[in-house]
């Protein structure tokens, strides 16, 4: 059993700024976009349940037939989204924080502009 | 043979820990990098109000990466979802990083309910500036203004800020005051999260 993941960086304006895909799956041809798709329609999930907690890390918010997407928002609106078939709820943590921190340093980029593309 | 230490060297900056670092820049530093960072878009604008917005949008840049590292720093992860939290946030951790104190004071505007104010008898960029009296009211204040839009645009609560001098009886020089004024959306959220 092959284990696929789908990972999406979302800026503040709904505007994906990184994608990666970790996984041998074979891709079928009626859903190849799949992860994308489903991870697009979490975002409203997302929207409201950041309004009614504090905290950043989101837990499992949604559920598509056996994977599970979960969200870190971060304190600049920025959302990091994961979408994965197996869960375990530290990895995942520590994975976000190790990604938060990264995206951080990326930011203090003086030649960066907060909402755009990640290429390196 | 006197020993040496080993520092380890990092090969990608991006290994780099994002630790505190070293908390104090040199004012003189500062000052002289603003005083020329203010005369630099001098020459390239028309009037006073380009002028100000320049100054605005080099402080919202500032702000909204600050914000991203005060929070992760110094609140362990914690985001601001409401109104009184970010602003108080603002008001004493960014002010703190910044300027090395709290601000002086935060109001609420009694006019309207979407408005309020800090305020700084003496605000860090505009103590070695002096206005010639052509250029009327203008405010390098526009620059912390910038900072503090970039901030509270970043968490979401989209804002109009510009900064004021306001003379008080018995300083020598007017207090700053930088004026918030949010937006309709954000206080409808507020009011619908209770």
């Amino acid at each position: 059993m092959t284990t696929t993941a789908c990972f999406i960086i979302v800026s503040r304006n709904d505007i994906p700024i990184y994608e990666a895909e970790v996984g041998s799956a074979a891709k079928r041809e009626d859903a190849a976009q799949l992860p994308q798709f489903i991870l697009q329609a979490a975002l409203d999930i997302v929207q409201d349940l950041a309004w009614t907690t504090s905290a950043m890390f989101l837990k499992a918010i949604d559920k598509f037939n056996d994977l599970v997407v979960s969200v870190y928002v971060t304190a600049d609106r920025t959302r990091f989204m994961l979408l994965l078939d197996s869960r375990s709820d530290d990895g995942i943590k520590s994975f976000f924080q190790e990604v938060h921190e990264l995206y951080i340093k990326s930011l203090l980029n003086p030649l960066y502009l907060p909402g755009s593309r990640i290429t390196s | 043979m006197i020993g040496v230490g080993k520092i380890k060297q990092y090969s990608n900056i991006l290994e780099k820990p994002l630790s505190k670092g070293k908390q104090e820049v040199s004012l003189s530093a500062f000052t002289f990098l603003f005083s020329e960072l203010v005369q630099y878009n001098q020459t390239r604008v028309d009037n006073i109000a380009e002028l100000e917005r320049r100054l605005e949008d080099a402080g919202y840049a500032v702000g909204a990466r600050v914000l991203e590292l005060l929070c992760h720093r110094d609140k362990g992860n914690r985001r601001e979802t409401r109104l009184l939290g970010i602003l108080s946030f603002v008001h004493s951790t960014v002010w703190k990083v910044l300027f090395g104190k709290v601000a002086d004071s935060l109001e609420k505007g009694t006019e309207h309910e979407d408005e309020y104010m800090i305020s700084e008898k003496d605000l860090l960029v505009n103590k070695f500036i002096s206005i010639p009296r052509d250029m009327g009211t203008f405010n390098c204040g526009a620059f912390v203004a910038g900072i503090v839009r970039g901030v509270l645009d970043g968490a979401g609560f989209p804002a109009v800020v510009t900064a004021h001098f306001v003379p008080m009886e018995g300083l020598q020089r007017p207090r700053t005051t930088i004026l918030i004024k949010f937006a309709e959306e954000v206080l409808q959220r507020e009011a619908r999260l209770g």
